[in-house]
């Protein structure tokens, strides 16, 4: 039997690639790096890539149609309508993070104690959910936009009490799921504090669920910090915001198309970036066996 | 337990939920700074007329007793006036429900029809050339705001080629039809794009279950199996995904109106909100939760209609 | 020897591999066995092992989500180079199967009645009343009582039990000559495990119906079949007449299935089970897939795997030390 066991041991092992590793190298997940890493860049260095200053008037080049000079065209005023995309990236990176980074550190802290308490805490949060599934999402915030009043910081708000609920709710699935495993259990019976066993043993396990959720979110925030941007309720116009650019252009569609779809390409593009990386992510992070 | 009873049980159930969707609409007003009355009155109105609004509102008497009192005048549907259009809330939104209820109902159909179909033939050919073609295009729609879609089909379809009218609503049924196709084409996209997923993985949940393969076994026809057996079976998942984006599907039909022009709730809310008419936006916030539990509602009845389990006898 | 022509179905070398994240699966290893008219022939094996993957390969069930390999001769015509659609006439009316979960294997939102007359309508000529007086005596005859008035009735208004006779109703519908009975009595209480079998067996003989009997049961096996093959890690490892494998099994895993069978030792001695567990099939050993669970096992089964050969008494083994074993079971 010894004789049996080394034989075993021994039999060649193909050098593989470990799975992990291998679904990182997915097309999908390499083409969305690539955007992501490419749009941080842009966000963080915009005046290294715009080819001209954003809101320079060129009464020269008034709705151009795209050129070498100008590959996105130019608007009404004669502005270059690629550095203007370009320097959008800005707004809108930064409200893919805030409009979901809040509600996310919020949901985790109300969805883990709810799920660890449970009691009357879990059955009014039950509530809460049905609440605010019964409002279409984009209604409720824009309702308190209304409220608060348009701009970015107000959305922000506005998101956040919205969207919290949501990332309480997938933390609390996710924690029960946990708390009925043997360390959580013994925890408790060893005394230690909530908090311990909360951020210690329970939450870990939820970082793969959260974090893909995160990365979809952040897509999600794009498109919604976009839409409201065109309906006038977000980033305010001289902003260059991708949605006020396209309201921008909105009056020219016919004359000047290129000054609407273009800054539309740029979110899709980001948005695809975060939802191919989000996928893969959850691909990698996925327990291994589970399909 | 008769269908009827169901309804009963079911309309009972959603009361909770209805006065806590009452509280935060009550709330939201009260989140303004400053009076309350000036905000629900007219920029021009006169210390009478705010006195007149403070005593309908209860606005001197306690938080609860205000609850109460906006809750007994939403239930006898008095909602205000308002400030935008100077007429009674409940007339103004009344007046546009079909339009939205029109273009909402048609764009469910059309995501029926787009998803389904797709979602059947990428299932079809899992993990093939024509699989991966569906899921990326429908990647890419998901990562298209709404109204770009709309943006897009309104620059191409109406505009360039003038197959479609640029806005309106029309007066006739047909030319409703002719007149929401686009916005409603618009809803769908982004709806099918939504629930694509989750629906191919239910249709091959579906080709892969076990009555599916006892059917081949039997010797069917390929229509028979997938027109009997599976249809039915990947419908249900359609209808649950439907239902559960009811307000994913509503959110992209206030944009779109928007974009599109079309005189229903969506745009509404939109002109309230700069108009700052808060008795309209409430008004209309209470609307859209309504039209939402209505749609689960509705979801249920007709899971319970398609799924003999759920017929309670 | 069998003789090519009293054979209802031959199988040959059939292979079905699974291809999953780039990796092949070898579900079902190059299996041959025959069927002959009218007898019972029992697949026996652990959880795993590719039983009811090879059932489904047969009828053409399992090329739509793997590769199928080899031949499978019905009546002498090789059914896997057949279409789905020259496949539908003899699915359902000339080899018909029986899954191994009623509880999952009839479509919840189609009535039973429907479920049968569907059969009938595509392999006869039977008009509706005609397809429901069917439909009737063939509930019936598998002994649901008041057949008629369950015809409207849904497969959740069924037991388990039940479900599983509305499924053997519908495999019998359109009289077929070849059953394949997936573990029909598995998903079943014990109590009704033995009526099923019974019930199944009775109409058989009676039809004069070929089975192909899936089990992991050598009891059952032992009670009911003709011939066994006896099935791990997706080969066959011995097959033969069941009264001579029985009683002189050649192969350790088939003495290891025999020693675990309660009635088959001593009572108040605890139940033996055979030590470990099958392999995974992304980690099948390069030799012999039981070596190591084997007590045999030597540096040869490693190295090289062993063929399924004849041996005297009409009992073909795949081992390679066969003929040790025989001479420790005669002693
Ligand atoms: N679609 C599939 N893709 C990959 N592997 C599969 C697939 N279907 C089955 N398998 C694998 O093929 C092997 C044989 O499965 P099969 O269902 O034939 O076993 P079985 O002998 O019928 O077992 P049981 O007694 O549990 O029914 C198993 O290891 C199973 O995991
Ligand atoms: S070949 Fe070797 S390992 Fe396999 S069954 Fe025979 S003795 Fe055991
Ligand atoms: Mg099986």
């Amino acid at each position: 039997m010894t004789q049996l066991d080394t034989l075993q041991a021994t039999t060649p092992q193909k050098k593989k690639l470990h799975p992990r590793v291998k679904a990182l190298l997915r097309p999908g997940f390499l083409l969305g790096f690539f955007i992501l890493s490419s749009s941080i860049l842009l966000a963080v260095f915009p005046w290294a890539f715009a080819p001209y200053d954003p809101n320079a008037f060129d009464f020269n080049a008034i709705q151009k149609s795209p050129s070498w000079a100008h590959p996105f065209g130019t608007d009404n005023l004669g502005r270059d309508t690629l550095s203007r995309v370009i320097w959008a990236y800005q707004v809108d990176m930064q409200i893919a993070f805030f409009a979901t980074f809040f509600a996310m550190v919020i949901g985790v802290v109300v969805g883990s104690l709810v799920a660890y308490h449970g009691g009357i805490a879990d059955v009014l949060f039950g509530r809460l959910v049905d609440v605010t599934i019964t409002f279409p999402f984009l209604v409720l915030v824009i309702a308190v936009v209304a409220v608060l009043g348009p701009g970015l910081t107000n959305m922000y708000v506005a998101v956040t009490l919205v969207q919290w609920v949501y990332y309480a709710r997938l933390t609390r699935a996710e924690i029960m799921t946990q708390m009925t495993s043997d360390y959580a259990s013994a925890g408790r019976v060893m005394g230690y504090s909530s908090t311990r066993i909360i951020f210690r043993h329970l939450l870990p396990n939820a970082t793969t669920p959260l974090i893909t959720y995160w990365m979809t979110d952040m897509a999600l925030a794009i498109l919604l910090g976009s839409s409201l941007g065109y309906l006038g309720l977000g980033a305010q116009p001289p902003q260059a915001e991708w949605g006020v650019l396209i309201a921008e252009g909105r009056n020219f569609i016919t004359t000047a198309w290129w000054m609407s779809l273009m800054p539309g390409i740029a979110i899709v593009v980001t948005g695809l970036g975060f939802s191919l990386v989000g996928d893969s992510l959850a691909d990698v992070l996925r327990p291994r066996g589970a399909s | 337990m008769s269908s009827l009873s169901y309804l009963v049980s079911r309309l009972l159930q959603i009361i909770p939920t209805f006065l806590l969707v009452m509280v935060v609409i009550f709330l939201l007003v009260r989140m303004l700074p400053g009076d309350p009355a000036i905000a629900m009155a007219d920029a021009k109105a006169t210390e009478a007329q705010l006195e007149l609004i403070r005593q309908k509102l209860g606005l001197n008497e306690p938080l609860v007793m205000q609850f109460f009192y906006f809750v007994k005048n939403t239930l006898s549907g008095d909602m205000g006036t308002s400030i935008l259009l100077k007429a009674p809330v409940l007339d103004v939104i009344i007046e546009r429900i079909p339009v939205t209820a029109f273009l909402t109902l048609y764009a469910v159909c059309l995501s029926i029809l787009i998803a389904g179909p797709l979602a059947f033939v990428a299932a079809l050919n899992k993990n093939r050339g024509l699989d991966i073609a569906i899921r990326s295009g429908f990647q890419v729609g998901l990562s298209t705001p709404v109204f770009y879609i709309g943006l897009l089909l309104l620059t191409f379809l109406a505009a360039s080629l003038r197959l479609f009218p640029v806005g309106g609503y029309g007066t006739t049924f047909l030319q409703h039809l002719h007149h929401l196709m686009l916005p409603a084409l618009t809803v769908a996209l982004y709806t099918s794009a939504i629930i694509m997923r989750n629906l191919r993985s239910a249709v091959i949940e579906v080709l892969d279950a076990d009555y599916v393969q006892f059917a081949r076994s039997k010797g069917l026809s390929r229509s028979v199996i997938l027109g009997r057996h599976v249809l039915r079976n990947a419908l249900i998942s359609t209808v649950t995904l439907l239902g559960l984006s009811i307000g994913n599907l509503m959110s992209g039909t206030l944009v779109t109106e928007t974009v599109f022009a079309v005189p229903g709730l969506g745009r509404l809310m939109l002109e309230a909100i700069f108009a700052r008419d808060y008795p309209l936006i409430q008004g209309l916030t209470l609307t859209f939760a309504v039209m939402v539990s209505l749609v689960f509602l509705f979801t249920d009845m007709v899971q319970a209609w398609l799924d003999p389990r759920l017929r309670l006898s | 020897m069998t003789n090519q022509n009293e054979s209802l179905l031959q199988v040959r070398d059939l292979t079905t591999t699974f291809h999953s994240k780039g990796r092949a699966l070898r579900a079902v290893d190059g299996i041959s066995f025959d069927v002959r008219a009218g007898e019972v022939l029992g697949l026996v094996g652990e959880s795993g092992s590719g039983k009811s993957i090879s059932l489904r390969s047969i009828i053409g069930l399992a090329r739509d989500y793997g590769t199928v390999e080899g031949n499978v001769y019905w009546k002498g015509e090789d059914l896997l180079t057949r279409t789905d659609k020259q496949l539908q006439c003899v699915r359902g009316s000339q080899i018909s199967m029986i899954f191994q979960e009623p509880m999952t294997s009839l479509n919840p939102l189609l009535t039973v009645g429907l479920q049968i007359e569907e059969n009938l309508k595509a392999h006869t000529d039977l008009d509706r009343r005609a397809r429901k007086a069917r439909a009737i005596e063939l509930l019936d005859t598998v002994g649901i009582p008041s057949a008629s008035s369950r015809l409207k009735d849904f497969p959740h208004q069924f037991s388990g039990g039940m479900r599983q006779r509305v499924m053997i109703a519908i495999a019998l519908a359109s009289n077929p000559e070849l059953l394949l009975a997936d573990e029909p009595t598995t998903a079943l209480d014990v109590t009704i495990q033995d009526q099923i079998l019974q019930l199944l067996l009775s109409l058989a003989k009676n039809l004069n119906i070929a089975i192909v009997l899936v089990t992991h049961d050598l009891g059952v096996v032992a009670q009911t079949c003709d011939r066994v093959a006896v099935m791990y890690a997706g080969r066959l490892v011995e097959t033969g007449s069941v009264r001579d494998v029985l009683k002189r099994p050649q192969h350790p895993y088939t003495l290891g299935l025999l020693k675990s069978v309660p009635e088959n030792i001593p009572p108040r001695t605890p139940l033996y089970s055979v030590p470990g567990t099958p392999p995974a099939l992304d980690a099948l050993p390069k030799g012999c897939a039981f070596a190591p669970r084997c007590y045999k096992a030597e540096d040869v089964c490693l190295g090289s795997k062993p063929l399924l050969s004849q041996l005297g008494d009409g009992i073909s083994s795949a081992c390679h030390f066969t003929a040790d074993i025989r001479e420790e079971v005669l002693a």
